[in-house]
C-alpha cells in the first residue's frame, strides 16, 4: 500500500479548516486561542458563513485573530468590540458578526460595552476567552484573576483587600433579558472541544436567527503567563478554574 | 404623529424652508445626505441632533440606523465599527464628550475611515459649563488624540451651514478617505434661523458601497481576499509608510480644500479673523466701525484645518494689524501668526467660560491695540 492510496478521502480523519490559512499563529505553546480559531473556523465553514462573517478582534493576546481566518475583520480597540459589533450588526443585519475577546478586554475595561451590548439585544455572538491573566502584555492581573493566584502585578497572590474580587461576569450577562445563550466551555480535551463547538455554532445560529446576544465563556489555559507546561496547565485549570468558573450553560433557549 | 415644538414633524419632500435650530438641521440634512447611520449620547448643548433623528424616525423612511449608546465612548466605536463596513455614519456631542472620543477618532483616522464627528462647543476645561465655546480650537485642527492626524474640521457660522456642512463633510471624507468634523460653538447649535434643507439623496446600495470603497468590510465576498481594517503594524518600517501615506492625504488636502469667506478685506487697514457664530459678531463690529471712516475687514476660516494659510497672508500683505477674535484663551491666533509669519502686529481679543462679546468689545478691543485707527 503506497501513502497516496492511504490518503484516500475515505480515510481522511483530520483536515485543517479551509477558512483557518496557513500563516505561523503567534500564540505559545499549549495556548487555548489555537483550538479556539480552528473551532470558529470550521463552524463558520460548516455553517455556509465564509462569505457572510464580520469578525471583530480585541486587544489582547487575540489581537491578531485576523491573520489567521480568512473573514473580513475589524481590529476594535481595548474593550470596544461590542460597540464595533453593534454597529457592524445593525448596519449589516444579513451578517453573522462576532466579537472575540479575553478577559481584560471583555471584564475590565470592555465592562460597560459588553454590558449594554449584551443589554440591547444586539444579534452578536461574544466569544470571550477566560485564562484569569492578561497574556499579550507579560502576566499581569486580570479582572478574573483567581484569589490568592500570582501574577505580575499580584507578585504575593490575589488578595481581595487590595486586588478587588474576581469579577465572575457571565452569570451577570445571563441575568440581561438581551442575552438568549450564554455558556461556559473549555478546550482541553476532545471531548471538550466537541462541545465548545457545539456551543459556538447554537450561539452563531441565534445570532443569525436575531434571537439576541449569545456568549460563549471559554475556559482557557495561558501556559505561559500561568508559568507552567501545557499540561499541568490543563490540569491546573480543571483544580483551580473550573471550581470559581464551572462549564456548563447558564442560560439557554427551546429550540 | 402630533407636532409640537420638540418633535419636529414628519418631513415631506417640498417641505425644505424651515425655521429650526442649528442642532435640529445637523439631523434633517444627514437624512437627506442618505447618511447610513447615527450614533450618539446627550449632551447640552447638542442633544437635539439625537433628539430630532429619535423623532423623524428615518429608520422608517430611509432605512438610516439612530442609536443611542450608553457612552462617547461606545458611540465612536460604533461610528469606527459602521466607517469600517464602508457605511456613512456620525456621532455627535459636545466638548467633554468629545474628549471622550479622542482614542476612537484616532482609530478612525489611522483606519483612513470617512466618518463625520459634530462638536457643538460649551465652555472648558472640565465640565466647564454648557455656554457657548470655541476652546476645543487646538484639540480638533491638532488632531486631539494620540498619533500624527488630521480630521478636515468645518466651521459653521450659519444654521444653513450647520445643514450644508453635513453633506460637504462626508462628501470630503469619502473623497479622501479622511474623517471630517463639523465644529460649532453652542450659539449655533441652538439658535434658530431659516434654513432651505437640502434635497433628498437615496442612500448608496450595497453594490455602490462595495464600488466605492473596496477596501470596506462588508463581510467577505466571495470574488475577493478578506477585507481587514485594523490599525496595528508592529513592523516599524510599514508603520512608517503608513504615516507617510497619511501625510501626503493632509498635504493634498491642504492644497486643495482650505475654504474662508472675507469681507470689506480690499480697502482695509485692519483685518479681524473670527470663525463661526463669532465672525458674524465681528461682521456687526466691522460695520459699525466703517460707518465711522474705520477701515476694518473680517476673514472667516470656513476650514479650521486646513487652514486658510495663503488667503490670510494674502490680505494680511496689505493689513497694518490683525486682530483674532474667539471664544477662548488665544488657539486660532497661533495659526494666524504662522500664516502670515508674525508679518503684522496680532493680538487676541476672546471671552471664556460661556461669555458672548457684543460688536462695541469687539470693536473697542481692535481701537485698544490699535489707537491709531480712531484717526
Amino acid at each position: 500500500m503506497t501513502i497516496d492510496e492511504i490518503k484516500s478521502p475515505e480515510n481522511l480523519v483530520y483536515a485543517k479548516p479551509r477558512l483557518l490559512n496557513d500563516r505561523h499563529m503567534h500564540y505559545c505553546p499549549g495556548c487555548s486561542h489555537g483550538v479556539v480559531h480552528r473551532i470558529v473556523a470550521e463552524v463558520l465553514e460548516e455553517m455556509g458563513q465564509d462569505n457572510n462573517t464580520i469578525a471583530v478582534a480585541p486587544v489582547g493576546c487575540a489581537v491578531f485573530a485576523y491573520n489567521y481566518i480568512d473573514v473580513d475583520w475589524i481590529e476594535a480597540s481595548h474593550g470596544r468590540a461590542p460597540a464595533v459589533a453593534t454597529a457592524a450588526k445593525r448596519l449589516n443585519p444579513d451578517r453573522l458578526v462576532f466579537t472575540y475577546q479575553g478577559d481584560g478586554d471583555l471584564a475590565a475595561i470592555g465592562t460597560a460595552e459588553t454590558i449594554h451590548a449584551a443589554n440591547r439585544g444586539e444579534n452578536i455572538t461574544i466569544i470571550f476567552i477566560n485564562n484569569a491573566i492578561y497574556g499579550m502584555t507579560g502576566g499581569q492581573m486580570a479582572p478574573t484573576t483567581l484569589e490568592g493566584m500570582k501574577t505580575s502585578t499580584t507578585p504575593y497572590g490575589r488578595q481581595p483587600e487590595l486586588n478587588g474580587y474576581p469579577l465572575v461576569i457571565t452569570p451577570l450577562l445571563a441575568q440581561l433579558p438581551g442575552t438568549c445563550y450564554v455558556t461556559r466551555q473549555a478546550v482541553h480535551t476532545p471531548a471538550a472541544v466537541a462541545k465548545a463547538k457545539k456551543a459556538i455554532r447554537r450561539a452563531f445560529q441565534s445570532s443569525l436567527d436575531k434571537r439576541g446576544t449569545s456568549i460563549v465563556e471559554i475556559v482557557s489555559t495561558c501556559s505561559s503567563g500561568w508559568k507552567q507546561t501545557p499540561e499541568k496547565a490543563n490540569q491546573w485549570m480543571v483544580e483551580n478554574m473550573f471550581p470559581a468558573y464551572p462549564p456548563g450553560d447558564l442560560k439557554n433557549f427551546k429550540d | 404623529m402630533e407636532s409640537n415644538s420638540n418633535v419636529p414633524g414628519k418631513i415631506t419632500p417640498d417641505d425644505n424652508v424651515r425655521l429650526m435650530k442649528g442642532n435640529e438641521a445637523i439631523a434633517h440634512a444627514a437624512i437627506r445626505y442618505g447618511c447610513d447611520g447615527y450614533f450618539g449620547y446627550p449632551i447640552t448643548p447638542q442633544s437635539e441632533v439625537l433628539e430630532t433623528l429619535e423623532a423623524l424616525m428615518p429608520w422608517e423612511t430611509t432605512g438610516m440606523v439612530v442609536l443611542q449608546a450608553e457612552s462617547e465612548i461606545a458611540s465612536i466605536n460604533m461610528v469606527y465599527g459602521g466607517a469600517a463596513t464602508g457605511k456613512a455614519v456620525f456621532t455627535s456631542s459636545s466638548s467633554p464628550g468629545i474628549s471622550l472620543m479622542q482614542e476612537g477618532m484616532s482609530y478612525i483616522a489611522a483606519g483612513e475611515l470617512p466618518a463625520l464627528v459634530v462638536n457643538v462647543m460649551r465652555g472648558g476645561p472640565g465640565l466647564g459649563t454648557i455656554q457657548p465655546s470655541q476652546a476645543d480650537y487646538w484639540q480638533a485642527t491638532r488632531g486631539g488624540g494620540h498619533g500624527d492626524y488630521h480630521f478636515i474640521v468645518l466651521a459653521p457660522a450659519t444654521v444653513q451651514e450647520m445643514a450644508d456642512f453635513v453633506g460637504l463633510g462626508f462628501d470630503l471624507a469619502f473623497k479622501y478617505r479622511t474623517p471630517a468634523m463639523i465644529l460649532a460653538d453652542g450659539i449655533v447649535g441652538q439658535m434658530m434661523e431659516k434654513v432651505v434643507l437640502p434635497p433628498f439623496r437615496p442612500r448608496r446600495t450595497d453594490e455602490e458601497i462595495a464600488r466605492q470603497c473596496p477596501w470596506a468590510v462588508t463581510g467577505r465576498a466571495a470574488s475577493r481576499k478578506p477585507n481587514v481594517m485594523t490599525t496595528l503594524e508592529l513592523d516599524s518600517a510599514t508603520m512608517e509608510q503608513n504615516n507617510e501615506r497619511f501625510q501626503r492625504t493632509y498635504r493634498l488636502i491642504a492644497e486643495n480644500e482650505s475654504r474662508c469667506q472675507t469681507y470689506y478685506t480690499d480697502d482695509a487697514d485692519y483685518l479681524i479673523v473670527a470663525f463661526g457664530s463669532v465672525a458674524r459678531i465681528c461682521l456687526k463690529a466691522i460695520e459699525e466701525m466703517r460707518a465711522k471712516g474705520i477701515k476694518v475687514g473680517l476673514l472667516r476660516p470656513i476650514t479650521l484645518w486646513p487652514f486658510p494659510q495663503k488667503q490670510l497672508a494674502g490680505i494680511a500683505a496689505h493689513t497694518k494689524g490683525m486682530l483674532v477674535v474667539e471664544l477662548n484663551a488665544g488657539q486660532m491666533i497661533d495659526d494666524c501668526r504662522l500664516a502670515t509669519d508674525c508679518s503684522i502686529p496680532t493680538f487676541h481679543f476672546g471671552r471664556m467660560g460661556g461669555i458672548v462679546p457684543n460688536p462695541g468689545e469687539v470693536a473697542d478691543a481692535l481701537l485698544s491695540h490699535f489707537p491709531e485707527a480712531a484717526n
